[in-house]
């Protein structure tokens, strides 16, 4: 096992490295000078000038691509063009947003698809196997930014319920949590549905096990066998996919933000994409290439110290 | 083939997902036809209108029609998601073929490569891209194969390895057949099944993806009709006209429906375990 964890840290720290040098070589593509493109047609020479040497243009590229990963490395992610705050400090004031849209969002989704999946897998064949066969499939098939904007307009526009922008006052819980509920519930609604798809698959996997047979067997009651036994060998795929959801939920999170005007990681990078703040879309996104490698990461370590399959792969 | 297309007409989910995909196609084909005004056509006069006689699903904000702008956009919804998936495949074909085939160090710094790829979350790194380069159709195309190829990569990576060591590739080698043509000859067609697949299931995600970036005004520039801007647009009015959200949101619903009924059955070939999932 150790040797396996070894080898997936290091595999996703050559990953999070190879995706910083990526990342570097994109911004290289912005056209014209970096200088003059960040500081606007308004920027007189020396200006553009005394930035260049600010930001370490002047110096060779394979400096600037050193220094870049040398400064990440050390947490220093560079300056807003703007506001002259360290991109570090925005990038923390807004990441907490996204981290709890989305924890909440996959705790959401199981809570739902679980016991869904569960419930149709225990009544498989059956009409109620159907119907919810059929809104897990329609759940997925909604993308959440859809979802989103059609919560927006019934929930917000004309039920009144609740509000449609920001995150809430800071400091108070329930007017976060008030804040939350609709982007939130966007962006689980297909996870619920792929949840229970993978749990009622799961449980009907389990059920033929040995193990499963002979609580049988010995008398036990249907929803004992099924809720009890079956239900916890059936979660261990789940927990995983959980684990790779929560990765893919920081990224769905953009058009969330964006849409609710949820301050947000997603909502940052876009904002700086649109005022040209490349320092920050540069930051944030090292931020979330590492969060996200960093979730997958322990939903492998998880499925691996579960299934010993997965450790000799 | 004959087997995919057996097993599409025996369940009933997986007709609904062909019949609604028969009808977005003819709506494709035949979008000037059914359209009933010039989707780029704007009457200052008639915005906003709520659905009527004349225009169907009401108008948008410069008053063009919504309906025709719907009916035009499943025109680019298909072309985007076609050709995006056709380069994804392209690009996971030949990284994929050179990856297995070569193993060693070759195949790791390739799945290396991969993994960074997909590192990044792949809606934050397109608009990046987009958002430095300029919103057009061939760099749409061209970034969304690029964020979706690494899962065509290892696909083809696995089926090139399973292929590689049956006899009849080791004859080739044996009689001094060139790589490039065992590659091309030999092992392409026994890849490709999967690979069908897997395309045909990324259809839902990538048309997504693309109303995605229309949403945020890096899709398809204006003022060509896609339901992504058709939803940015329902979406700035969505108080006063929610129409144009509706309506656009109907119709990608109902188009990724289609895709994903169709989809979850062709899974069943690639991954037998998640049978009679739905």
């Amino acid at each position: 096992m150790t040797g396996f964890i070894i080898r997936r840290l290091l595999v996703t720290v050559i990953t999070v490295l190879g995706a910083m040098i990526l990342l570097f070589v994109i911004l290289q593509l912005i056209p014209g000078d970096f200088a003059s493109v960040v500081l606007g047609p308004r920027a007189t020479p020396d200006i553009i000038e005394s930035f260049r040497i600010k930001m370490g243009l002047d110096q060779p590229i394979y400096v600037q691509l050193f220094n870049f990963i040398f400064n990440a490395i050390q947490g220093d992610l560079g300056q807003d063009v703007l506001s002259h705050l360290p991109v570090r400090i925005l990038i923390l004031q807004v990441l907490p947003h996204t981290i709890v849209l989305a924890l909440t969002s996959i705790v959401v989704a199981a809570l739902l698809g679980i016991p869904l999946g569960a419930y149709a897998a225990a009544f498989k064949g059956s009409w109620v196997d159907r119907v919810l066969g059929v809104i897990s499939i329609s759940a997925i098939t909604i993308p959440s930014f859809l979802a989103g904007l059609l919560a927006l307009l019934i929930f917000s526009v004309y039920l009144q319920w609740f509000p449609a922008m920001g995150a809430g006052q800071s400091g108070n819980i329930a007017d976060q949590i008030y804040h939350l509920v609709l982007p939130a519930s966007a962006l689980a609604l297909g996870w619920v549905g792929y949840l229970a798809r993978i749990m009622r698959a799961s449980m009907l996997d389990e059920m033929t096990e040995d193990y499963v047979r002979t609580a049988r067997s010995k008398g036990l009651k249907e929803s004992v066998v099924v809720f009890k036994h079956a239900l916890r060998g059936a979660l261990i795929p789940v927990i995983a996919v959980i684990g790779v959801g929560f990765g893919n939920l920081l990224g769905g999170a953009v058009l969330i933000e964006i849409i609710f005007h949820r301050p947000g990681l997603g909502y940052l990078i876009y904002t700086a994409i649109r005022t040209r703040n490349y320092p920050i879309v540069q930051g944030g996104l090292i931020i979330a290439v590492i969060l996200y490698s960093l979730a997958n990461l322990l939903a492998d370590l998880s499925y691996g110290s579960i299934d010993p399959r997965v450790r000799s792969e | 083939m004959r087997r995919i297309i057996k097993k599409l007409l025996a369940e009933p989910l997986a007709i609904a997902g062909v019949v609604i995909i028969i009808f977005i196609l003819l709506v494709a084909i035949f979008a000037p036809f059914i359209a009933t005004h010039d989707p780029q056509s704007t009457f200052p006069a008639n915005r906003l209108q709520p659905p009527s006689r004349d225009n169907w699903m009401g108008t948008d904000n410069l008053g063009r029609d919504t309906y025709s702008r719907v009916v035009f956009g499943t025109r680019i919804a298909l072309l985007v998601s076609l050709l995006a998936i056709s380069f994804a495949t392209l690009l996971g074909l030949t990284f994929g073929i050179i990856s297995g085939f070569a193993g060693g160090k070759i195949d790791s710094a390739f799945l290396i490569f991969f993994d960074i790829i997909k590192s990044f979350p792949a809606l934050l790194l397109a608009i990046t891209i987009i958002a430095i380069t300029g919103p057009s159709l061939p760099m749409l195309i061209i970034i969304i194969g690029i964020t979706r190829f690494p899962a065509y990569s290892r696909l083809v990576r696995a089926q090139t390895l399973r292929v590689k060591g049956h006899d009849y590739i080791l004859a080739a080698k044996a009689l001094g057949v060139s790589v490039p043509r065992i590659m091309i000859k030999h092992l392409l067609p026994n890849v490709l099944g999967p690979v069908f697949i897997q395309a045909a299931m990324d259809i839902p995600i990538v048309i997504t993806f693309e109303a995605g970036l229309s949403f945020l005004g890096l899709g398809v520039p204006p003022p060509t009709p896609s339901w992504g801007s058709i939803l940015r647009t329902g979406y700035s009015f969505l108080r006063i006209a929610p129409y144009m959200v509706i309506f656009g949101g109907a119709v990608l619903m109902l188009t990724t429906l289609g895709f994903t009924l169709m989809g979850e059955t062709l899974r069943d070939f690639l991954d037998p375990k998640l049978r009679k999932v739905v």
